[in-house]
């Protein structure tokens, strides 16, 4: 890149100085190659950049109306967060957090919380997708982070069996821990816990595992590439497509669920059935003939 | 010929018509068995659903032994690794043990495999929990009395060596969950002292995990234990055939008979109709219950973990306490002893198993009850033993729900860490209080049984005295139900002679009998002994002069007939 | 004293064999009133009943031969394997044969209680116990074999035969218990060495990419190994595999989180073992060993998932919470020559479970 913006510049600049030199000629050829290394830089990079959602003014614009309104109560009237006078935070700062991270959490319906407390349940959004769009342009606005990736990042359209494999070695590596083998979920210290995976869109997951939501960690574009995270995703879709083979999962919780099936179905059962067999039979009302 | 020559020679040997068949005499010939089949053909059996609980336990050790053979023609118990080319698309092109390998190949390549596998492991839950409630019922009754202190110690290694069976099964197939538990299992070696590294590196061959455990486990699992099981239930059965089957008390019993139902036909028929129920059942519930899915976990990778990792239910309680256990350790003199790990997952379970093994002998220093006893006790009657026992399930349900919490926490939204913190404090208040609530309920009971005795039963119908007094008409239960009520011992406290005879000299192990009689004292406490023939005509006495009372009454109403027992129509009382 | 003699059996009503049983003072106040009557069953005395029961016990059986038929009917055609037959999500062979096997083991069995409750005697029998014990005359007979045989043979007279037998038996457990030394190798250091070298790079578990500082964000866990277990050699064969990478894994694998430098408590000897806030700890439990990564990125504990053992990770990992005795070992990391995050040095205490040896390093 460098290398070719040089060369760029200096036959830029060779033809410039065969004619007649102006003064301004060498900055505008650094400024010209100033800028094309650096919009090469913005378009080719990966999405840490501003993407064109902050570039729509009018967007920006409604999105802070809709902040305002629903938002900065606890995230502050620009976004900076507040702190409580003893230091915790109420509603930390979205500088940064990026539109996926915005897309997530609206969309999912986390955002706004009704209530303060450990951790945000998921619930039906209260924004529309629009309205949602605004919103992260806004924060998107507010400094460089996760942009919303694109459909082609988790439609699984490419995703071959190979794919679902190496897909379910990262989520048996860096998953299940949380969200346990099936994606059932899993909890975590002081009431919080791993929500379940069933039935959550792939684009969510997607921006989950890129912003890291409340106590998820950030799994980065360039340690989980975007191929394996859709790999990732196509592996949990893939489970839930599958027929249970067995019968019925029992929550998939594992042996705890299993457990508790084996004594009140199965030996509710069997003791329901020893007293059926060691009951009296019903006596005839009538004779005494033995 | 005449009639005087066919007398002279030998006469002919008649052949019977043989009703037992040709193949009967053919064994019987051989191997003598009518001899001793005579007895045991129309042997008699008491009945009572609370005895085939038992019974449960064996034919799940029928039904594992059937299918387990099965899985064995497949199963392969090496460590070796393979790729896995079959039929379970997420893990094709995996490097695996060929362990998880053929067991995913019985799952989805052999027809009746993944059935197999499950009913395998719903019997294998079965089996154990059968043998708990089979050894409740046995506890709360008293069976495990004299002469039956050893069926109970055979009974109680079968429960431990069940146990050890459910985890070396389910850690044969290599999968993510269960090698995670090999891990633990490794983690309590190593934290025993002096030899814990030793009998890690012993038991696994090397380093954790090395590719010896899952062959030796295979071994121990297809050989040793089912052998040791074999011999136990056969000597359990043995014993239970010499000594007789036990039997509640009642009209036509004693303790010197045994009253019930043939073995032929009738338990013939009920039991062997029961093993095709548990068989029928445990095949319902690997039909539409999933189990242990081990394609969803994977092969096991030790840097790879799930949340929910939990052994089987039966280990529940090992888990609860490694799990609320504070994290103690001490170091001395560049040694390190791990408490945190080995009380819970050692030294617990050691005192839990040496108390169920020694529990009748223990009772019977106590109550210093040396008698022989094939009438079953009800639990009401003996209410430090049942409280005893209450108190036992209770540890062991906060222990087992303790092993779960993170799934209580997430399935009822609760905080992770209260939970443990509850239960921390709840494994010491909750047995003393699960205690003194059933010796409590216990005595209660028989303070009601002892007026059903004495005063009979409520009829429900209130009588006014001339007076103005309202008295509720008693009358007296059926013998058969009065017999039942009465028929048990009497206590007796265990008392201590003087100390020390006429010289001063003081007897020996008389501290011993000091704490025995304190014990026999508090076992025996606020029991309510059965009436006294003197007091049950007291009582009787009270009933006639009630109805003398009352026979003024222009309607006198014995009350008997509206009690559900009689027909009453046409009756003339109710027209007024 | 209230020890019973031995063998008497407790016989209610007969406390004390002595005492007159309806004396005011003990025994039984009610009279054992014996076996009550027999009442008949409806099918003991109806005919059409009986029969009726005959027809539903046949009907059972009929049934569960019908039910067995099924299973083989299911075998054949339900398929299984590349692709599974599926009846309401569920997979359709299991179900069916476990429904068909099931059903016909069940009215079988429940078709023979039947038979037993309705159709079979239900007169009660009774059978005398017998006593428990043996007859003193046969007691009186072993013990008399015995003392026979035992005379015979001599034991007690030749003490040296006794002993020099009984020590010759006593050490046959050398034999015994000998050969199973070589069940496994004695620990030595094993335990206390991991594969992580000065200069090993630290790569993602799974795909094994290497680590650059600005390519991990704050809040990001990365669960990652030492690059040895991707490393290949001349012939492109790993160069561990089998038993020896899971033996390697089990105390190498390692987490990286970055935390805000701020937020970082690090011990003083330890002020350089991270690089730009990105810390690396053991991802191996100090409890019983399990693997941890359920980390919590903005209180930056982790959460072991076995025992629930927490650890504070921006404070040397410490143990806030449950079993754990010790905090998770950590890796001091640093830079290599192009920028990616390499280990400086091994561990410098052991990693996983406590044992015996380990002291208090």
């Amino acid at each position: 890149m460098r290398k070719l913006s040089a060369r760029l510049s200096a036959r830029l600049s060779a033809r410039l100085s065969a004619g007649r030199r102006r003064r301004v000629a060498g900055l505008v050829v650094v400024a010209s190659a100033l800028l094309l290394t650096g919009g090469t830089y913005a378009v080719l990079s990966p999405a840490t950049a501003q993407d064109d959602l902050a570039a729509d003014a009018a967007l920006v614009d409604r999105g802070r109306e809709l902040f305002l309104v629903g938002c900065s109560s606890c995230h502050g009237k620009n976004a900076e967060g507040i702190m409580t006078s003893d230091g915790t935070q109420y509603g930390p700062s979205l500088v940064g957090v990026g539109a996926a991270a915005v897309d997530f959490q609206v969309g999912t319906g986390r955002m706004p919380l009704a209530q303060p407390g450990v951790q945000a349940p998921k619930k039906d959004a209260l924004y529309t997708p629009e309205e949602t769009r605004a919103l992260a342009a806004y924060v998107a606005s507010l400094g460089p982070g996760p942009a919303i990736p694109e459909e082609t990042k988790y439609d699984l359209e490419e995703v071959d069996e190979e794919g679902i494999v190496r897909g379910g070695q990262f989520f048996l590596t860096n998953c299940t821990a949380c969200h346990n083998f099936a994606g059932a979920g899993g909890a975590l210290p002081e009431g919080k816990y791993a929500p379940s995976l069933s039935g959550v869109a792939p684009k969510a997951m997607y921006e989950a595992m890129l912003t890291g939501p409340q106590q998820m960690p950030v799994f980065s574009d360039q340690v989980i590439t975007p191929e394996d995270k859709e790999n990732v995703i196509a592996y949990v879709k893939s489970l839930e497509e599958e027929p249970s083979y067995g019968g019925f999962a029992l929550g998939s919780y594992g042996p705890v669920a299993e457990g508790m099936f084996a004594w009140l179905l199965g030996i509710g059962a069997l003791v329901g059935f020893a007293v059926w067999i060691g009951a009296n039979s019903v006596r005839s009302k009538k004779g005494t003939k033995a | 010929m005449s009639a005087a020559s066919v007398r002279k020679r030998e006469p002919a040997k008649v052949k019977k018509p043989s009703k037992i068949g040709g193949a009967a005499t053919w064994a019987d010939d051989r191997l003598g068995l009518a001899t001793v089949a005579k007895k045991n053909i129309r042997k008699v059996f008491p009945d009572h659903w609370s005895f085939m609980l038992g019974e449960i336990a064996l034919w799940s050790f029928v039904i594992l032994l059937l299918t387990g053979v099965f899985l064995t023609f497949w199963f392969t118990p090496s460590m070796g690794e393979v790729v896995y080319e079959g039929s379970y698309d997420q893990l094709r092109g995996i490097t695996m043990s060929e362990a998880y390998a053929t067991t995913l190949e019985i799952s989805f390549d052999v027809r009746g495999g993944l059935l197999m596998r499950q009913i395998h492991h719903w019997s294998a839950m079965l089996f154990i929990a059968a043998m708990f409630v089979h050894m409740m019922r046995v506890f709360f009754t008293g069976a495990f009395r004299k002469p039956r202190e050893l069926n109970w110690v055979v009974g109680g290694t079968l429960l431990m060596l069940g146990i050890l069976e459910g985890f070396a099964g389910y850690s044969l197939p290599d999968d993510l969950l269960s090698g995670t538990g090999l891990r633990i299992a490794d983690g309590l070696m190593k934290s025993i002292p002096v030899v814990g590294s030793y009998v890690s590196f012993f038991a696994f061959g090397g380093e954790f995990p090395g590719e010896a455990i899952i062959p030796r486990l295979f071994t121990v699992h297809v050989l040793l234990i089912p052998g040791l099981l074999l011999a136990l239930i056969g000597l359990h059965m043995l014993l239970l055939v010499y000594h007789k089957h036990t039997q509640w008390p009642g009209p036509g019993r004693t303790e010197k008979n045994v009253v019930g139902y043939p073995m032929m036909p009738v338990y013939a028929a009920k039991a062997g109709g029961f093993f095709f129920i548990v068989f029928g059942v445990t095949a319902l519930m690997g039909a539409l219950l999933t189990i242990n899915p081990v394609w969803l976990y994977g092969p096991y990778d030790p840097s790879k973990v799930t949340a929910g990792s939990q052994p089987d239910w039966y280990m529940g309680v090992a888990e609860g306490l490694l799990r609320i256990m504070p994290g103690w350790e001490t170091e001395l003199f560049g040694f390190t002893i791990s408490w945190n790990i080995f009380l819970p997952g050692v030294v617990a379970p050691g005192i839990i198993f040496t108390t169920v093994i020694l529990y009748p002998f223990i009772e019977a220093w106590i109550t210093g009850d040396k008698r022989e006893h094939h009438l079953l006790d009800r639990p009401r009657n003996a209410p430090t033993r049942t409280a005893f026992l209450v108190a036992a399930m209770t540890l062991f349900g906060l222990l087992w729900a303790a092993g779960g919490n993170d799934l209580l926490a997430i399935l009822f939204n609760l905080n992770l860490n209260y939970i443990t913190w509850f239960m921390r404090v709840a494994v010491f208040v909750g047995p003393p209080i699960a205690f003194i609530l059933t010796r409590r309920w216990c005595i209660s009971l028989q303070r009601q049984d002892e007026q059903q005795i004495l005063h009979g039963y409520e009829t429900g119908i209130i009588m006014r005295s001339p007076e103005g007094s309202y008295s509720e008409r008693h009358l007296p239960i059926d013998p058969a139900a009065a017999y039942y009520l009465t028929s048990r011992d009497r206590d007796e406290v265990f008392e201590v002679g003087s100390k020390a005879d006429g010289n001063g000299v003081v007897a020996p192990g008389s501290r011993k009998n000091t704490v025995r009689a304190r014990l026999s004292r508090f076992w025996f406490a606020d029991n309510v002994q059965k009436p006294t023939r003197q007091q049950l005509e007291e009582g009787h006495s009270h009933a006639d002069q009630e109805l003398a009372l009352h026979a003024a009454d222009a309607h006198p109403a014995d009350g008997h007939q509206y009690d559900g027992r009689h027909d009453v129509a046409g009756d003339e009382l109710r027209k007024e | 004293m209230s020890e019973r003699r031995d063998n008497e059996m407790a016989v209610p009503g007969n406390d004390d064999a002595t005492l007159d049983p309806h004396s005011a003072q003990s025994g039984d106040p009610i009279d054992n009133p014996g076996l009550p009557a027999h009442r008949p069953r409806p099918t003991d005395i109806d005919r059409a009943a009986e029969k009726r029961a005959e027809r539903q016990v046949a009907g059972m059986f009929g049934l569960a031969t019908l039910c067995a038929l099924l299973f083989g009917v299911a075998y054949f055609t339900l398929d299984i394997g590349e692709d599974p037959d599926t009846f309401l999500g569920l997979g359709a062979s299991n179900l069916a044969l476990g429904l068909a096997l099931g059903l016909a083991l069940l009215l079988i069995g429940v078709g023979a209680v039947q038979w037993a409750r309705k159709l079979m005697s239900d007169h009660e029998i009774v059978e005398m116990r017998h006593p428990v014990a043996s007859s003193e005359e046969d007691r009186t007979a072993t013990l008399a074999a015995l003392r026979q045989g035992t005379d015979d043979s001599g034991i007690a007279r030749r003490p040296l035969i006794r002993n020099s037998l009984l020590g010759a038996v006593a050490a046959l457990g050398i034999p015994a218990v000998l050969p199973l030394r070589d069940l496994g190798p004695l620990p030595g250091t094993a335990l206390e060495e991991t594969v992580w070298k000065p200069g090993m790079r630290v790569v993602n578990d799974v795909s094994g990419l290497a680590i650059k500082p600005a390519q991990v964000q704050v809040g990001q866990l990365v669960n990652a190994e030492p690059a040895v277990f991707f490393a290949r050699d001349e012939e492109g064969e790993p160069l561990l595999e089998g038993p020896a990478l899971q033996a390697a894994k089990v105390k190498a694998a390692v987490i990286l989180v970055k935390i805000e430098p701020e937020q970082i408590n690090a011990l003083p000897a330890r002020a350089d073992w991270g690089v730009e806030g990105i810390l690396c700890y053991s991802k191996i439990c100090t409890h019983v060993g399990c693997p941890i990564s359920l980390y919590e990125q903005q209180t930056r504990h982790v959460l072991c998932p076995c025992h629930q053992s927490t650890f504070d990770l921006a404070d040397n990992a410490k143990v806030l919470f449950g079993p754990a005795a010790r905090p998770l070992p950590q890796l001091p990391i640093g830079l290599d020559d192009q920028g990616y995050l390499v280990a400086t040095s091994g561990f410098q205490e052991p990693v996983g479970p406590s044992f015996w040896e380990r002291g208090d390093r």
